[in-house]
C-alpha cells in the first residue's frame, strides 16, 4: 500500500511547485520560474476585491415594501406559486382577519403536521434541513465552496479553452486563441456549483446552479463578450434543486444531473429538453456523479453511507454500502475498468475493478465483490528545516489525468491547526498491465494560498497538466512532463501516440508500493 | 409480394405477441386498481371499519364479478384499438381546419363512438360498484293513488352519461394530443423499471384529466339537460358527494385506459435484436441489412434502426460482423447494405429540406425571409431538379413511401391545409394561393394582417414539425453510421468503411448545410411549449432540435476520431473547408 511516508517532504516555505520533469517535481520561489513551453495556458488571478458582490435574496425584497392590499385570492395564488403547499398554508394561517376562523385553524394544524413529518424525514436524512447554499457547500467537490472566489472550473474536452465560474455568479470563458472573453450571466444562474463542457461539441456548456440547470451555447466564432440570455436553455424539474453535480456522457448525447434534495437522478435529452428520472429511494438524494471515460458506468454517491454504480446500457445499478460515511469523491481510469473513491471520515483511497464483458449481449458487466484499499493518506509528520509539517487526513477530491498516469488528491487539512493546511498530493499511476500506485510529490502554491479546486487538462500532449484554483483567486497550471507508458490511445489530434520505451522510476524501486496481484 | 410476406413474419411473430402481452398485463393489473377504486369510492371517514367490510362484501359479490368481466372486455377492446391505431410517425395537423378534418374523419368517428360506448360500460360497472343511490337505472317511486311506478334514477343516468362523455373526450383528445403516437426513448430501461417510473405520471394525468372532463360534463349537462329533473339545477349539481363519485369513476376509467396505453407503448418500443448475418439462407430475410431496407411496417424499420444504433454503440462482436466480408467472394455486403440504407435516408431528408426551403422561398413570404434567394446559387444541381416533387411523390405513393406519411392524412382529408397542398403540388404561378399574402386587401388592414401572420407562423411551425416527424429514424441512422465509423478506426480489419467514408462525410455535410438553413427560417428555431401533464407524447415537437444536435455530434465524432487523416479523404473543396471548421472546433 502506498502511504504518505514514502513521499518526498513538502517544499520549504516560500517555494512553489513549478512542474515535474525527469521524474522530479521542480520548485521555484516565484511564478516567473515557469519553464517556457509551446503551450502555456494563461495563469489568471481573480482578486476578491475586483468582484462586484451582491447580497440579494429573492424573498428579502418583499419586506421592504408597504403592506400589500391584494385580495386574499391573489395572495393565495402568489403564495402557491412561490412557496407551494406550505407557502399557501402559511398565507392562510397568517391572514386570519380575512378568512374564516375554522379555515385558518385547520390550515395551521396541517402546517404543523407537515412540519412534524418533515422534521421526522429530516432526522432520517439530516442534509434535508440545510439551506441550498449550505447544501452545495457541503457536497461540492470544491474545498470550502462558499468562501471560494473561483467556484467551478472546466476545461473544454477537445480544445484549450476553459470556463471559470466566479463568486459573483458570472462565468467567464478563456480561449488562448481568441482575444474575446465571453462573460455569461443569467437571471437564474445563482450559486454555480459545477460547470462542464459537452463532449463532441464546440459550444455547449452545462451549468448546475441553485435552482436549475442551464445549458449555454457559446458560439466559438462570435465576437460578443456578453452572450444574451437567449443563448441559454433552462432545464428544470420540480424538486430537483440545488444541482450539485452534472455529468455529460462521453458520447455527448445525454446529460446527467443530481441534487441532494431529489432521490431521482435525471437523464436529460438536452436538445429535446426532456428528462427521464432514474429513481432509487435509498440514500435520500444524489450528491456526486462521475461518468467513466468509456461511457459504460456512472458513479452516483448519496448523502448517506451508500453509493451506486450504474451501467449505462439498461440503466440498472449496483448498490455499494460504505461502513463509515458517504462517498465523497471518485474518479475513473481512462479505460473505465477501475474506480477510485474516497469515503468521508476515512483517510484511504479505495479501488473497485470492473471487468466489462462485451461478449454478453445484454450488456451486463460483472462487478467486483469488495473494494480494495490502495493508498493510505493518514497523517504523517515530515521533518523539514522549517519545522515539523503534518500532512494527511481526509480527502476532498480526486482527479486522474486522461492518460491514467498521474492521480491528484486534494487533502482537506485541518482549518483549526495552522500547520495542517490543505495540500495536493500527486501519485504516479499505471493501469495496465497491472494497477500500480507510486508516490510523486506535493503540489504547493504561493505562501498562504490554499488549493480549492483542481482539474487535469483533457489533452495535454507532453504528459499531464494539472490546473489548480487557489484560495487567493489565482488559477495556475502545473505541467507534469513525462513520456506516456500506456497503451497508445486516441489522442486529441486523432492519431494514436507512438508507444515509447517505458522508463522505470529507479528511485522507488526498493520501496513498498501498491501493486495489484495477478490471480 | 415478398416484402409483405416478410412483414407478415414480423407482425405475426413479434408485434402481435407484444400487443398481446401488454393486454395481458393490463388485465392482470385490473384487480388491484379495481380494489383501490372500490375502497376510495366507498370510503367514509366516520366509519372506517364499516368501509372495509363493505368493500370485501362488494368485491366478492356476483355483480362485482360480472362487472369485472365487463371491464376486462373493455380493456381488451382498448388494447385492440391501441394496436389498430398506433403510429410511430405522428400525424401533424398543420392548421386548425386540418385538425377539424381529422376529427371528422369516418375512422375517427367510429373510434369516438366505440370509446363512448366503452365509457358508458365502465361507468355502469362503477355505478354498480359504488352501489347506494347509483345502483339501478329505475327506482320505485310512490304515487298518490296507491300503486308503485318506476321512475328514472337520475343519479345512475348522470354517471352513465358522464362515462360516455369522458370516453368521447378521451377519444377527441387522443387526436388533438397525438395519443396514438408511440415514441422511442433515448434511455433504454427494462420494462418493469420504465413502468414503475411512469406510474406516478399516469395517476396524475388521469386525475387531472378526469377533473377537467367532469367540469366540462357538468356544464354540458346543465345546459342541455331537462330542467324538470331535480339534478339539473346548480344546487342539485353542486352535490359534493355526487361530484366526488363522478370524478373518482372518471379517474378510474382514464387510469385503466392510460395504463393500457402505457403498457402498449412500453412493450412495443422495447429493443429487438436482429441478427447481423445468418448462416442459414432461410433466415437471411430476418437479418439486419435486409430488414433495414423494408418499407412496411414502419415499426419494423424503426426497431431495426434502433438496433443498429445500439449495436454500433455497445456491442463490439456484432460490429465485427458488420465489418466482416462475405465468405465466398469477400465482399462487405453487410456494411454496404447498412451504409447505403442509412445514406439514402439522410439524402431523403436533405432533399425534403431543400424542397421545403425552396417552396417557402419562392412563394410570397420570401420577402420576409433572410436572403432566401442567395441560398439557391451554391446548390449542387442534383438536388435542384425536383423542388416540390418530393411532396408530390408522397401523395401519389402514400402507401409506397411511408416515410413521408405525416403528410398523407392531411392530403386525403378535404380540409387539407393550404400550405401543405402548396408543398404537395408543384407551385404554379396561376394557382389561387400564389401571392395571396401580398394582396393589398390584406395589407391595408393591419390588425388582420397581424392575426394572419401569427396564424401563418403557427402553421409554418407545424409544417416544420411535420417535416421532421419521422426524424427519429434519421437520428438513429446518424448515430449508427457515426459510431460504426468511429469503431472502424480500430476494429475494421479489411478497411471496408474507408471506401464509403467520403460519401458518408459529404452526405452529412450536405445535410448539415440544409439543416442550418432550415433553422434560419423564422419559425423553425422557436421552441414549442411543453405540456407535462398529458399522456400525449410531444417528443415529435422537438425532434428537429434533437436531429440538429445529433448531426453535429455525429460529424464531430468522426472528425475527432480521424483527425488530420481526414485531409486524405477525397472531398470537394467546399466540404474540405467545412470539415476543417469541425477539425478546429469552430462549428
Amino acid at each position: 500500500m502506498c502511504s504518505l511516508a514514502l513521499f518526498p517532504p513538502p517544499l520549504p516555505y516560500g517555494q512553489t511547485t513549478v512542474c515535474e520533469s525527469n521524474n522530479e517535481l521542480l520548485s521555484g520561489s516565484s511564478t516567473e520560474d515557469q519553464l517556457k513551453q509551446d503551450f502555456s495556458p494563461p495563469s489568471l488571478s481573480f482578486p476578491r476585491e475586483s468582484l462586484k458582490l451582491h447580497s440579494r435574496t429573492e424573498n428579502s425584497s418583499k419586506a421592504a415594501f408597504l403592506d400589500h392590499s391584494e385580495t386574499l385570492w391573489m395572495r393565495s395564488a402568489a403564495a402557491w406559486r412561490d412557496g407551494g403547499l406550505t407557502g399557501l398554508l402559511n398565507e392562510i394561517t397568517n391572514s386570519h382577519p380575512h378568512v374564516p376562523k375554522w379555515l385558518s385553524m385547520s390550515s395551521g394544524c396541517i402546517l404543523a403536521l407537515l412540519r412534524w413529518v418533515s422534521s421526522f424525514h429530516g432526522s432520517l436524512f439530516p442534509h434535508l434541513t440545510l439551506s441550498s447554499e449550505d447544501m452545495i457547500a457541503e457536497f461540492s467537490q470544491v474545498l470550502n465552496w462558499s468562501d471560494c472566489v473561483v467556484r467551478a472550473f472546466a476545461w473544454h474536452p477537445h480544445t484549450d479553452k476553459f470556463a471559470v465560474a466566479l463568486l459573483d455568479d458570472s462565468i467567464k470563458i478563456y480561449n488562448p486563441k481568441s482575444a474575446t472573453t465571453p462573460t455569461l450571466k443569467h437571471r437564474l444562474q445563482r450559486n454555480v456549483a459545477v460547470v462542464q463542457w459537452k463532449p463532441l461539441c464546440a459550444s455547449a456548456l452545462a451549468v448546475g446552479c441553485q435552482n436549475c440547470l442551464l445549458v449555454w451555447h457559446v458560439d466559438p466564432c462570435s465576437l460578443s463578450t456578453r452572450p444574451s440570455a437567449g443563448c441559454a436553455h433552462v432545464l428544470s424539474h420540480p424538486g430537483h434543486a440545488p444541482v450539485t453535480s452534472i455529468a455529460w456522457s462521453p458520447s455527448g448525447s445525454l446529460l446527467l444531473s443530481a441534487s441532494p434534495m431529489d432521490t431521482a437522478m435525471m437523464v436529460w435529452d438536452v436538445a429535446a429538453e426532456s428528462c427521464v428520472p432514474l429513481q432509487r429511494v435509498g440514500g435520500g438524494g444524489v450528491t456526486f456523479l462521475s461518468w467513466s471515460p468509456d461511457g459504460s458506468h456512472v458513479l452516483a454517491s448519496t448523502p448517506s453511507a451508500l453509493f451506486r454504480v450504474w451501467e449505462t446500457r439498461m440503466w440498472t445499478c449496483e448498490r455499494w454500502p460504505c461502513i463509515k460515511g458517504r462517498c465523497q469523491s471518485g474518479c475513473w481510469s481512462p479505460d473505465g475498468s477501475r474506480l477510485l473513491f474516497t469515503v468521508q471520515g476515512e483517510t484511504v483511497i479505495y479501488a473497485l475493478t470492473f471487468t466489462n464483458t462485451p461478449a454478453v449481449p445484454s450488456g451486463t458487466s460483472k462487478g467486483p465483490h469488495a473494494a480494495v484499499v490502495v493508498a493510505d493518506l493518514s497523517e504523517t509528520t515530515f521533518n523539514t528545516p522549517d519545522g515539523d509539517i503534518v500532512v494527511g487526513g481526509e480527502i476532498q477530491s480526486l482527479a486522474w489525468d486522461p492518460r491514467g498516469e498521474r492521480l491528484a488528491v486534494l487533502l482537506k487539512g485541518d482549518p483549526r491547526a495552522a500547520d495542517r493546511s490543505p495540500i495536493i498530493a500527486v501519485f504516479k499511476t499505471r493501469v495496465r498491465p497491472i494497477f500500480e500506485l507510486l508516490p510523486c510529490g506535493f503540489v504547493q502554491g504561493e505562501p498562504g494560498a490554499e488549493p480549492r479546486l483542481m482539474q487535469f487538462h483533457p489533452n495535454f500532449r507532453h504528459g499531464a497538466l494539472l490546473t489548480v484554483c487557489w484560495s487567493s483567486g489565482r488559477i495556475t497550471h502545473v505541467p507534469f512532463y513525462f513520456l506516456s507508458a500506456s497503451i497508445p490511445r486516441l489522442g486529441p489530434s486523432g492519431s494514436p501516440t507512438l508507444p515509447h520505451v517505458q522508463e522505470r522510476p529507479a528511485d522507488f524501486a526498493n520501496q513498498s508500493l501498491f501493486t495489484e496481484l495477478i490471480s | 409480394m415478398f416484402s409483405s410476406e416478410q412483414s407478415c413474419w414480423f407482425i405475426r411473430k413479434v408485434i402481435c405477441w407484444r400487443a398481446a402481452a401488454s393486454i395481458a398485463w393490463a388485465v392482470l393489473l385490473l384487480p388491484p386498481s379495481t380494489a383501490i377504486f372500490v375502497f376510495l369510492s366507498k370510503f367514509s371517514v366516520l366509519h372506517p371499519i364499516q368501509t372495509i367490510s363493505e368493500c370485501f362484501s362488494m368485491l366478492t359479490s356476483a355483480t362485482a364479478i360480472f362487472s369485472f368481466i365487463l371491464l376486462c372486455g373493455v380493456i381488451i377492446m382498448v388494447g385492440f384499438l391501441n394496436f389498430e391505431y398506433y403510429t410511430v410517425i405522428p400525424t401533424i395537423a398543420c392548421s386548425k381546419i386540418a385538425l377539424f378534418g381529422q376529427l371528422l374523419h369516418p375512422r375517427q368517428l367510429v373510434n369516438s363512438l366505440v370509446h363512448c360506448i366503452m365509457g358508458m360500460i365502465v361507468a355502469w360497472c362503477s355505478a354498480v360498484t359504488i352501489g347506494f343511490r347509483y345502483e339501478t337505472l329505475g327506482h320505485p317511486c310512490a304515487q298518490t293513488d296507491g300503486y308503485h311506478q318506476m321512475c328514472l334514477n337520475e343519479y345512475h343516468l348522470i354517471l352513465l352519461l358522464g362515462g360516455a362523455f369522458v370516453g368521447f373526450s378521451h377519444s377527441l383528445l387522443g387526436v388533438i394530443h397525438n395519443m396514438n403516437y408511440v415514441s422511442f426513448h433515448t434511455v433504454q430501461q427494462y420494462k418493469y423499471l420504465r413502468f414503475k417510473g411512469c406510474l406516478p405520471l399516469v395517476v396524475r394525468c388521469s386525475a387531472t384529466q378526469a377533473l377537467y372532463s367532469v367540469r366540462n360534463f357538468i356544464v354540458v349537462y346543465y345546459f342541455l339537460g331537462n330542467s324538470a329533473h331535480p339534478l339539473d339545477s346548480i344546487a342539485g349539481l353542486l352535490d359534493l358527494s355526487l361530484l366526488y363519485h363522478l370524478w373518482i369513476s372518471a379517474t378510474f376509467l382514464l387510469f385503466t385506459w392510460y395504463i393500457m396505453l402505457l403498457l402498449f407503448r412500453i412493450f412495443l418500443t422495447e429493443g429487438y435484436s436482429f441478427p447481423v448475418q445468418s448462416s442459414f439462407t432461410e433466415d437471411a430475410d430476418h437479418c439486419l441489412p435486409k430488414v433495414l431496407t423494408e418499407k412496411q411496417p414502419m415499426l419494423l424499420k424503426f426497431l431495426a434502426l434502433q438496433d443498429l444504433a445500439l449495436l454500433s454503440q455497445h456491442s463490439p462482436l456484432r460490429r465485427c460482423e458488420v465489418f466482416s466480408l462475405s465468405q465466398p467472394g469477400g465482399h462487405p455486403h453487410n456494411w454496404n447494405a447498412i451504409s447505403k440504407e442509412c445514406l439514402s435516408l439522410l439524402a431523403d431528408l436533405t432533399q425534403r429540406l431543400v424542397a421545403y426551403h425552396d417552396t417557402v422561398a419562392t412563394n410570397g413570404r420570401a420577402k420576409s425571409l433572410s436572403s432566401g434567394k442567395d441560398f439557391m446559387s451554391p446548390r449542387p444541381t442534383a438536388f435542384m431538379k425536383t423542388p416540390a416533387s418530393v411532396f408530390a411523390r408522397s401523395i401519389a405513393g402514400g402507401q409506397q413511401s411511408p416515410l413521408t406519411a405525416p403528410f398523407t392524412p392531411d392530403l386525403d382529408s378535404p380540409f387539407m391545409s393550404p400550405a401543405l397542398r402548396r408543398l404537395a403540388a408543384p407551385v404554379e404561378q396561376g394557382s389561387p394561393w400564389y401571392g395571396t399574402v401580398q394582396s393589398p386587401h390584406i395589407m391595408r388592414r393591419v390588425p388582420k394582417l397581424w392575426s394572419f401572420r401569427s396564424y401563418n407562423c403557427n402553421k409554418m411551425q407545424s409544417s416544420s414539425q411535420a417535416l421532421f416527424a419521422d426524424s427519429q429514424a434519421h437520428i438513429w441512422a446518424l448515430e449508427g453510421l457515426s459510431y460504426l465509423v468511429q469503431a472502424s478506426f480500430s476494429e475494421d480489419q479489411f478497411g471496408v468503411v474507408q471506401t464509403t467514408l467520403p460519401s458518408i462525410l459529404s452526405c452529412m455535410l450536405v445535410l448539415q448545410e440544409a439543416v442550418d438553413r432550415h433553422f434560419k427560417l423564422p419559425h423553425a428555431s422557436s421552441k414549442p411549449v411543453r405540456s407535462t401533464s398529458s399522456m400525449g407524447d410531444s417528443t415529435y415537437k422537438t425532434l428537429r432540435f434533437a436531429l440538429r444536435a445529433t448531426l453535429k455530434t455525429a460529424i464531430y465524432r468522426i472528425t475527432t476520431t480521424f483527425g488530420d487523416h481526414l485531409n486524405a479523404v477525397q472531398l470537394s473543396a467546399e466540404h474540405q473547408k467545412r470539415l476543417q471548421q469541425f477539425l478546429e472546433y469552430k462549428e
